[in-house]
């Protein structure tokens, strides 16, 4: 095990340079003019075009200028420095302000998805083909065909400012009820999938030899499903919410758009639309970690859940 | 909040069981009385800078409105009159003499002398330190010494203190409306505190700017979140009618927009295009229209072969049905233009543009057919700012009206469309947006028509034209240089570069908490009159 979990660190260095470089080429090559983009529809003056040049070294261009800007950008990384936006502010700070409200976000999400999705999947699995079953089915079949970019406002229209169930957006410093309902918009989708999951991982082991050995030694059915049955049924949903979590951390950029949350994809939004190079790749860059580090923890648990998975 | 919050989670069951409809908005706005304990929430974007020089869009320049006060305001018929100036004369209209108001302190408690205003402008000229309003500077004599990767000068030669409260700024050139240009944010002063040494900005200055206006910044600007001030009591000026204002940032207006209807915002400075349509039923009459100054139009390049004649320009010209575009696209967000001026600047008269203004498909035929137009027209656009569908529906009307084949083409971003203007390849009409920088007929003709204007795209040059406008700068009098600059417009119109389309529109609304919600020439909520209900 300790040698699997080095060897993936070593893995992940590798694969961390690979994916800052293509981020960085993709952005490079994206770029049109960023101090045009900066300044919108106004002229931009010749003094101030040439400020903005020599410090972010825009005049660098080709394959040449290309690497230069890259390995430059790189080294500063390696010593703790993400580097400035084109406006001027710390990346390091931007990123700092951001993340910890997008991981509560993220958290209210997983624990949505987790919760509901998981239970009443096992729920629905167990009893199959019933009214629970059927109804499951549907309404999760409806959430995972409403594009979120739908669905939030729909919840912001419906129950923040006709019906004020909610704040109808939650701010810089949120407070937990604040963050609910993007929670839950961000989750639901996440919710349905797992919902989907739990529910034929149960069913199908529900009919394993080993179950019904289970059955047979006399033991009584809540044991058989929830130390039998869930354990294993749960791997695959190990695997998605692994995933899931990656993907939630970096930034529902829809959802945090909607319900102003200034988490990490409310700033990638902003920097991909300003052309803004510079915090595009520094954002990127944190979540390619966060991918890895996510990856890694799956792996990990599925190691714990299935003893039969060792990786040596 | 607490109260709504306690209702939200027994509502909640009850909603969900007997579909109900929960929990109104507590109705008592209605007393209409001033609190002048409470402060109001405005929405702004994230600004990109906080120093005066470096501000240059309306969310900066909203919260540097808070903390600073202008040399001259605008009046109703939009002439400046003076503020934190005591006078500002001329008698050349190349030395200009300006005596400041005793009484204005900085927040920190300084004096606010001449010296931080030609401090303030000296930074803002410099080339090295990189400041996005450095071209407002550029009619003071010396400025040309501060450009440059190493400049000959770090002070503009044409400021020069007299005494504490007066000093003298000398023009390269005469400019008889300079006076006009001083209600800008960047002739905003600095305060001592602001330099760590001079001619250098103290680091940290920005998240907390220290100005001399009628409110002081509350702790530090909170990037992404809000920034906030209250009432300086110690200034001299209108006192606020408010405790205090919280600059609210937000990313996306559909958001803002929710939070207003719910009376979690008080004010939104742009309603979101996709709401324009309901805000009339949603906010009645907190949702308001106020003239702005941007003017939108289509440009021709002149210099194309095709476009050279002004007889293809106009019968295009009369070929677009601007009100039916305004309304059905734009749903009366904006108003037609028939002008080259916007109605936000003295001087603006309706419809110079004359007779090919008037939408005349019939005429406009006979007139293209005669003078030879090109038998396909490409109308050049940038993709990224809603420009769709206003540019097809004129696409439309040019088809059906002119029997020409015309086509819309995006470029990704408006730099790309510039970059393919400047190098004059041929992309057809393309259309272009203008916003003053200051309330002056000068500022709509000057760059965009004078033969070496800076934003002058189109090939444009008229030597009458050119001397017309240098006259009116030279004019004795704010009067006799509208004047000139009348007789410089009445020209545009017979050549046509470029056809006017539309004048901006701010449409904002607010929230029942507050009222006399009024918003100023430069799209900023004016902070002195707006009042919180109780």
């Amino acid at each position: 095990m300790f040698r699997f979990i080095v060897r993936r660190l070593l893995q992940m260095v590798l694969a961390f340079f690979g994916t800052t470089l293509i981020v960085y080429a993709l952005m490079f090559a994206g770029q049109g003019d960023p101090i045009q983009a900066l300044a919108g529809e106004r002229p931009v003056t010749a003094a101030q075009r040439a400020y903005l040049t020599e410090k972010y070294h825009l005049d660098a261009t080709g394959v040449g200028g290309f690497f230069y800007r890259y390995f430059d950008y790189i080294s500063n990384l390696l010593r703790g420095d993400l580097g400035e936006s084109l406006t001027g502010r710390s990346i390091g700070d931007i990123l700092a302000a951001a993340w910890p409200v997008t991981i509560k976000l993220a958290l209210i999400a997983i624990a949505v998805a987790v919760v509901f999705g998981v239970t009443a999947g096992v729920l629905a699995g167990i009893r199959r083909a019933s009214i629970f079953d059927n109804a499951t089915l549907l309404l999760t079949l409806l959430v995972l065909g409403i594009p979120t970019i739908v669905l939030a406002p729909l919840a912001q229209y419906f129950l923040g400012v006709k019906w004020q169930l909610f704040p109808p957006t939650a701010g810089a410093d949120p407070d937990f009820f604040a963050l609910l309902l993007p929670g839950i918009v961000l989750g639901s989708l996440s919710l349905a999938t797992a919902l989907r999951l739990t529910r034929t991982s149960v069913a199908e082991n529900l009919r394993a030899d080993y179950v019904r050995t289970a059955r047979s030694k006399g033991l009584p059915n809540r044991r058989v499903v929830s130390v039998h049955v869930l354990r294993n049924s749960l791997i695959p949903v190990i695997t998605f919410l692994g995933v899931e979590v990656g993907n939630l951390m970096s930034g529902a950029i829809i959802t945090e758009g909607v319900f102003n949350i200034p988490g990490v994809g409310f700033n990638l939004f902003r920097g991909i639309r300003t052309e803004d190079g510079p915090l595009v790749v520094g954002i990127v860059s944190v979540l390619v970690v966060v991918y890895l580090v996510s990856n890694l923890v799956v792996d990990i648990l599925y190691a714990v859940l299935d003893p039969r998975i060792r990786y040596e | 909040m607490r109260v709504r919050r306690l209702a939200a989670w027994t509502a909640l069951p009850l909603a969900v069981t007997l579909g109900l409809v929960a929990c109104g908005s507590g109705g008592d706005g209605g007393s209409g009385e001033s609190d002048p304990n409470a402060a109001v929430r405005i929405e702004i974007a994230e600004p990109q800078h906080l120093v005066p020089t470096n501000t240059n869009e309306t969310s900066g320049s909203q919260v540097l409105a808070a903390l600073f006060s202008p040399l001259v305001d605008y009046d109703e018929a939009h002439k400046p009159y003076e503020v934190a100036a005591e006078s500002i004369t001329s008698e050349d209209n190349t030395t200009w003499t300006i005596k400041l108001k005793d009484g204005y302190t900085f927040h920190n408690g300084e004096a606010v002398t001449a010296e931080n205003y030609i401090d303030a402008w000296n930074y803002g000229a410099y080339a090295p330190n990189g400041q996005n309003s450095s071209y407002f500077f550029e009619k003071i004599a010396g400025y040309d010494d501060l450009q440059g990767d190493s400049p000959k000068a770090k002070t503009l030669s044409g400021l020069k203190k007299v005494d504490d409260l007066t000093f003298t700024v000398t023009l390269s050139q005469p400019y008889s409306e300079f006076k006009a240009m001083l209600g800008y944010t960047a002739f905003y002063p600095l305060p001592k505190a602001a330099f760590s040494a001079p001619g250098e900005l103290a680091e940290g200055y920005e998240q907390a700017p220290i100005g001399q206006g009628p409110f002081k910044m509350k702790g530090t600007w909170q990037h992404d979140a809000k920034v906030e001030v209250e009432r300086y009591d110690a200034f001299p000026g209108e006192q606020p009618k408010v405790a205090g204002v919280e600059f609210r940032i937000y990313q996306q207006l559909t958001a803002a927009y929710a939070d207003v209807l719910s009376d979690n915002l008080d004010v939104i400075k742009t309603i979101p295009t996709e709401n324009l349509s309901t805000a009339g039923t949603d906010l009645g009459d907190r949702f308001q229209q106020s003239p702005a100054s941007s003017l939108h139009f289509l440009a021709f390049p002149t210099f194309q072969e095709e476009f050279s004649n002004p007889d293809v320009r106009k019968a295009i010209s009369m070929a677009i049905d601007r009100e039916e575009i305004t309304r059905s696209i734009f749903k009366d967000s904006q108003q037609p233009a028939r002008s080259f001026v916007s109605p936000a600047v003295a001087g603006y008269r309706e419809n110079t543009v004359g007779a090919s203004g008037e939408f005349d498909p019939a005429k406009a035929k006979t007139l293209y057919q005669a003078a030879g137009g090109p038998s396909k027209i490409t109308l050049s656009y940038n993709g990224d700012g809603g420009h769709k569908d206003w540019i097809d529906a004129t696409c439309n009307q040019l088809k059906a009206n002119l029997g020409v084949d015309c086509v819309g083409t995006a470029e990704p971003k408006f730099a790309d469309l510039l970059t393919k203007v400047k190098a004059k390849q041929p992309v057809g009409l393309f259309r272009m947006g203008w916003v003053m920088d200051y309330p002056s007929m000068e500022n709509y003709l000057g760059p965009l028509y004078s033969t070496n204007g800076s934003s002058n795209y189109y090939g444009y040059s008229n030597p009458d034209f050119d001397r017309l406008l240098a006259e009116g700068a030279s004019a004795p009098d704010e009067e006799a240089a509208i004047k000139k600059y009348q007789e410089a417009e009445d020209m545009l119109a017979e050549d046509l570069p470029v056809v006017p389309l539309r004048f901006g529109q701010n449409n904002f609304g607010h929230s029942t908490k507050v009222k006399n919600v009024e918003m100023d020439l430069f799209d900023r909520i004016d902070l002195i009159k707006i009042e919180a209900i109780k």
